[in-house]
């Protein structure tokens, strides 16, 4: 038996090995090329590695081009979509998983339809809207939506989590006195954090990577999340090298789109087996 | 009685946030939608009723829409089939006994949860034609290069290739679904003397029909939906409308964003919007019928 598996097993490992290494190849050379200088990345071809990796390009491009600015104001949209999620998708999933109320496996399954829906649909009535409330060009269009139990995919996942929990624990906490609010805040949602952690993550995600919504909204550059900071960067490289994209500084659009990913990387190391276990059980159960 | 209607009181105060949210941001959306798609509507006046004329324009006269219909169509036809078979494989290859799987599985996923714009904008340097990493790596086997991102033949599977780095979303939950499978199924199947093929064929497959089911549906509703990516890739390439080269990488969520916020013909886009969310409709409701032919949903 170990005999004839030692080859399969070697090619089973080299095959992985290789995946992996063509998986994160794209990310290397983005991390290699920041660290060249412009020199170098003019040549034709460019250098394999940096001859000395110029640590210089990040504070370049965070400082000359205010990209620190594109990151904080990331990081005030990701927080705010996150806080207004967690502190309305709970409330919403447990209402759905602990109360009898006539009618209420329709009306989740209206919410849950709404995943269906293609953001395409509802852009144009919601940036007419949003345009009549003077709300275009600032932060709200993208962070109130969160605050009304916006990540519907969130409450179903907390909802079938929270369902898992005995009736008779909650019945028992009514019983101690109790009130509803507390029970959720400080008995469900403390017995479901590996669940409640998944839904900020996913959120964290969706609102740190988005394009199209800050496309959408956002007109002044000062207001920009990364996504679009790194297009502005790349869109005025452009129109300095006369729109010859070899002469695009590509270190310095490296070093950006560096800056953009390595929250998201560092994130996933600490979280993924919780998370990926999170996305694994939304696909079985649902 | 009191118990009822506390919990209504309950219910309405925890979960109206959430059905307010899904009545300002969905529905009332939705029926707006379909309303501006019958308006001519241009911002600077309010939307006037036109009938059915965004739709006649756009299936006779628009020389946009045909080609993103065409561009989304392909990408999703080749893309999803492509996707969910390497999802699978590597599915597959996970659910042996490896050492370190979590180690692998979060290589294999990791790309899926990044930002497709910055994805789009490092390939396009990866795929340049003047000393771009591709052309570097196919020259170094005496395979000639070419100029992949301005060529109207190689710019669509471009972006097809630049997709296939996030199949992580179907493969962990496949992964999950292989690992439900009980094992004394396979032994049996053993026992009676079938192969690795006949034992995927016969045993895994069936019992995972309802999970590839669901990843092709997924798959084919986020296909339809492509445009972080298809924008990204257009800025980072200096095209100078997006969905260059010649409109071989014009999507319909590309096309449609720019008729609804370049050209502010949004009652035009609203148009576009319901045609699309129609097709997922059709297409999630065919795949359902199709689905209960084949798809083993056993207990």
């Amino acid at each position: 038996m170990n005999r004839r598996s030692t080859p399969a097993t070697l090619a089973l490992y080299a095959t992985l090995a290789f995946g992996a290494l063509v998986m994160l190849l794209p990310l290397a050379w983005m991390l290699l090329t920041s660290l060249k200088t412009y020199p170098e990345i003019l040549r034709n071809p460019a250098p394999w590695l940096p001859a000395r990796p110029q640590w210089g390009n990040y504070s370049a491009v965070l400082a000359g081009f205010a990209y620190y600015r594109f990151f904080l104001n990331s990081v005030f949209v990701a927080v705010m979509v996150i806080a207004g999620t967690i502190l309305t998708c709970c409330p919403a999933a447990y209402a759905f998983a602990f109360y009898d109320v006539k009618h209420k496996d329709l009306i989740f399954g209206a919410l849950l339809a709404t995943l269906m829906l293609p953001a395409q649909v509802t852009v144009i009535p919601l940036f007419k809207a949003f345009a009549t409330l003077h709300w275009v060009n600032t932060y709200l269009p993208l962070i109130v939506p969160s605050w009304l139990g916006g990540n519907v995919f969130g409450i179903f996942l907390l909802r079938q989590f929270f369902r898992t929990i005995p009736r008779s624990f909650i019945e028992a906490a009514r019983l101690d006195g109790a009130s509803e609010w507390a029970i959720l805040w400080r008995l469900v949602v403390p017995m479901s954090l590996p669940a409640v952690l998944t839904v900020a993550v996913f959120t964290f995600l969706w609102s740190w990577n988005d394009l199209f919504n800050p496309l959408v909204y956002l007109q002044s550059e000062s207001l920009g999340t990364l996504p679009v900071g790194l297009l502005y960067f790349i869109a005025r490289a452009e129109q300095l090298t006369g729109g010859s994209i070899g002469q695009v500084p590509w270190h310095l659009v490296m070093a950006l789109a560096t800056v953009m990913v390595t929250p998201v990387i560092v994130l996933f190391a600490f979280v993924q087996r919780r998370f990926v276990e999170g996305v694994a059980a939304s696909g079985v159960k649902g | 009685m009191n118990r009822r209607r506390a919990e209504l009181f309950w219910f309405c105060l925890f979960a109206g946030p959430a059905l307010l949210g899904f009545v300002a941001f969905n529905l009332w959306p939705m029926l707006d939608s379909l309303w501006l798609s019958f308006c001519q509507y241009e911002v600077i006046a309010p939307p006037r009723f036109i009938g059915l004329q965004n739709y006649r324009y756009l299936f006779t006269y628009d020389p946009s829409f045909w080609p993103s219909v065409k561009v989304t169509l392909v990408f999703t036809a080749v893309q999803v089939p492509l996707a969910i078979g390497a999802a699978l494989a590597l599915a597959l290859l996970l659910n042996q006994p490896v050492r370190g799987r979590g180690f692998w599985r979060a290589v294999y996923f990791l790309p899926s949860i990044l930002p497709q714009a910055a994805f789009a904008v490092v390939f396009g340097y990866i795929f340049q034609a003047d000393g771009g990493l591709l052309n570097r790596g196919l020259a170094l086997f005496g395979v000639p290069g070419t100029a992949w991102t301005t060529s109207p033949t190689w710019a669509l599977p471009v972006l097809i290739v630049i997709s296939l780095w996030g199949f992580g979303y179907p493969m962990v939950i496949f992964l999950a679904a292989l690992q439900d499978v009980p094992r004394e199924l396979y032994e049996a199947a053993h026992i009676d003397g079938a192969g690795a093929w006949a034992r995927f064929r016969h045993v895994t497959l069936p019992l995972i029909s309802p999970i590839i089911f669901f990843n092709v549906v997924m798959g084919v509703i986020s296909a339809l939906k492509v445009f972080d990516l298809a924008y990204a890739f257009s800025v980072a390439q200096a095209q100078p409308t997006p969905g260059g080269p010649a409109r071989a990488t014009l999507f319909y969520g590309l096309n449609l964003y720019e008729q609804a916020f370049g050209y502010f013909h949004m009652g035009l886009a609203s148009a576009m919007a319901w045609l699309l969310f129609a097709f997922i409709l059709v297409i999630t409701f065919i795949n359902f019928r199709a689905g209960r032919r084949w798809v083993h949903y056993g207990d």
